[in-house]
């Protein structure tokens, strides 16, 4: 690399301390970002658990996040990429457009809900209710993840290499949902479906943009919609 | 919403800063709820002493020569006044004697919470200004909870005000809404559990406390407690000599936990638990769903 271009990137990278500034300086910088500039870096330390980090973002931006965040941390992401070094509260990457969420550590409840697009990875655990009523996000967890995930799934695609907590992918539409260790119970509605080549493909890719090398796609299992619930039929009442 | 914290300390070193961290996690959660607030903070017993946290409305008149009333019951009785509040220690074994001659005496005061080691202080109001009307930050203690209250069941008032002490140094703090309290409170009345209000987090304390009397520790009454009560809950609760945390099987109501060699911690968000020494190092979870979580200072010693 050219060093005097490393050296230009690191003088422009902008630095918020949240413990000094209050975190609507730094929503509304990354708010008021021209299209096409450069000055595309950001960096945020000392968030302590703060609510709303880095939210709203609508240009292809870097952020750094040194440290455990709140609430909904880069909710609606349209184009950025948000890394946390850290924990994230409930709620992280909520309603995430495009662009790309990286969690370091665990993140809690909701992780990705309704999520349109880009890709959601936690390097930890998530809790309860991941990807619930996803809508094309692509979420990838390293660890286990809690129970009623993916609930009402409608697009999109929820890979986890760990475990899967009770009632996985309940009322669940045509999200595609893949668990390489156990599912403690599937929900209404969803149920184990082969994994095809084209499957296998397309976790290979997944797998790929989500940077994990040590697995292999065949260690999965697919999970998926047995698509009986999409109309509403009385025999069916005591499945919903 | 409710926020609510608790801090069980592991290192004696830091006791005498428990009122000073416990006031401190409890107002970084004041946007949780800022309708009222409180702190329970358990001291070192000390032998053949017993401890009553009184209320009244009316301080300057219930609390006045309140000393010198109680003395012909028990000469040792002391009374230490702290705002709205005031703490009366005896002598264990006249304890029910001067509270039943207070009852008489004075019946406008409300007993608090009562034991050997816990003072429980509450009142409506912010966070901070409850915790500085009551000097919490100067307490020292080995274990405390703490709760500061968007109402949803009861009240905005003192009494409806957590943490809820039901039996002697038992008292518990609830983020969440109970949807079977008032059959249960009904069931708890016909075993003789009394209430003071109608709120339904006093009804998840008393049911501990009626389990606790069948003969069951805390953590086998915290998991009855599964099976009993419907509804939303992350309750954190505390005894004599332990600290117990438990959420109901659905767990949307936030909870975070943090354990180093010094102390176990929880926050209803990771914010609570910032300041906490070491906490950078410290193994931070979210507890699981319909799972009991429970320490005890006298079995781990």
């Amino acid at each position: 690399m050219d060093v005097s271009v490393k050296r230009e990137s690191l003088e422009a990278m902008r630095v918020f301390d949240l413990a000094t500034v209050p975190l609507r300086e730094l929503n509304s910088a990354l708010h008021t970002i021209a299209p096409g500039t450069n000055d595309t870096s950001f960096e945020v330390v000392n968030p302590r658990g703060s609510h709303s980090v880095a939210v709203g973002i609508d240009q292809p931006v870097t952020v750094e996040v040194r440290g455990s965040v709140g609430y909904y941390c880069a909710g609606m992401n349209d184009g950025g990429a948000v890394t946390v070094h850290g924990s994230a509260g409930p709620g992280v990457a909520e309603n995430m457009m495009s662009g790309t969420v990286v969690i370091e550590g665990d993140a809690s409840q909701y992780a990705g809900a309704t999520g349109r697009g880009g890709l959601l990875v936690i390097k930890g655990n998530a809790a309860s209710r991941c990807g619930i009523s996803m809508k094309g996000i692509d979420i990838v967890v390293h660890g286990n993840i809690g129970h009623m995930s993916a609930f009402m799934g409608q697009s999109g695609h929820l890979v986890v290499l760990g475990n899967a907590g009770d009632a996985l992918g309940d009322s669940l539409y045509e999200a595609k949902l893949f668990v390489r260790g156990e599912v403690k119970s599937l929900g209404a509605d969803c149920i184990q479906k082969e994994m095809k080549p084209k499957h296998l493909k397309l976790l290979a890719e997944l797998l790929e943009k989500a940077g994990v090398t040590d697995v292999r796609p065949e260690e999965f299992k697919r999970y998926g919609s047995a698509r009986t619930l999409y109309n509403f039929n009385i025999d069916n009442a005591d499945a919903y | 919403m409710c926020g609510i914290v608790g801090l069980f300390l592991k290192d004696k070193s830091l006791e005498p800063q428990l009122g000073a961290m416990l006031s401190d996690m409890l107002v970084i959660m004041t946007d949780r709820g800022p309708d009222s607030a409180g702190i329970a903070i358990y001291g070192a017993p000390s032998d053949g002493r017993a401890k009553l946290t009184v209320q009244s409305a009316k301080p300057a008149a219930d609390f006045a020569g309140l000393e010198a009333l109680l003395k012909p019951v028990d000469a040792s009785v002391s009374v230490e006044l702290k705002s709205t509040h005031a703490v009366i220690e005896t002598d264990a074994a006249q304890a029910a004697a001067v509270r039943e001659l207070l009852a008489q005496e004075r019946p406008d005061i409300r007993v608090m919470g009562s034991g050997d080691s816990v003072e429980i202080y509450k009142e409506v109001g912010l966070p901070k200004d409850v915790v500085s009307r009551f000097g919490i930050r100067a307490m020292g203690g080995t274990h405390g909870i703490g709760h500061t209250r968007m109402a949803t069941e009861s009240a905005v008032t003192t009494l409806g005000a957590h943490p809820f002490s039901t039996g002697a140094d038992q008292c518990l703090v609830h983020n969440g809404s109970l949807s079977n309290h008032n059959n249960l409170r009904r069931e708890l009345v016909r075993e003789g559990m009394t209430f003071e209000t109608q709120n339904d987090s006093e009804v998840a304390a008393a049911y501990l406390t009626a389990e606790m009397a069948k003969g069951k520790d805390l953590g086998q009454a915290l998991t009855s407690a599964l099976d009993d009560l419907d509804g939303f809950f992350t309750f954190v609760v505390g005894t004599k000599s332990g600290f117990g945390v438990v959420r109901d099987p659905i767990a949307c109501k936030p909870a975070v936990m943090a354990e180093t060699d010094q102390y176990i911690a929880f926050g209803s968000e990771y914010r609570a638990l910032v300041n906490l020494p070491g906490i950078e190092d410290a193994r931070v979870w979210e507890p699981e769903p319909a799972t009991v979580y429970f320490w005890d200072h006298e079995k781990a010693a």
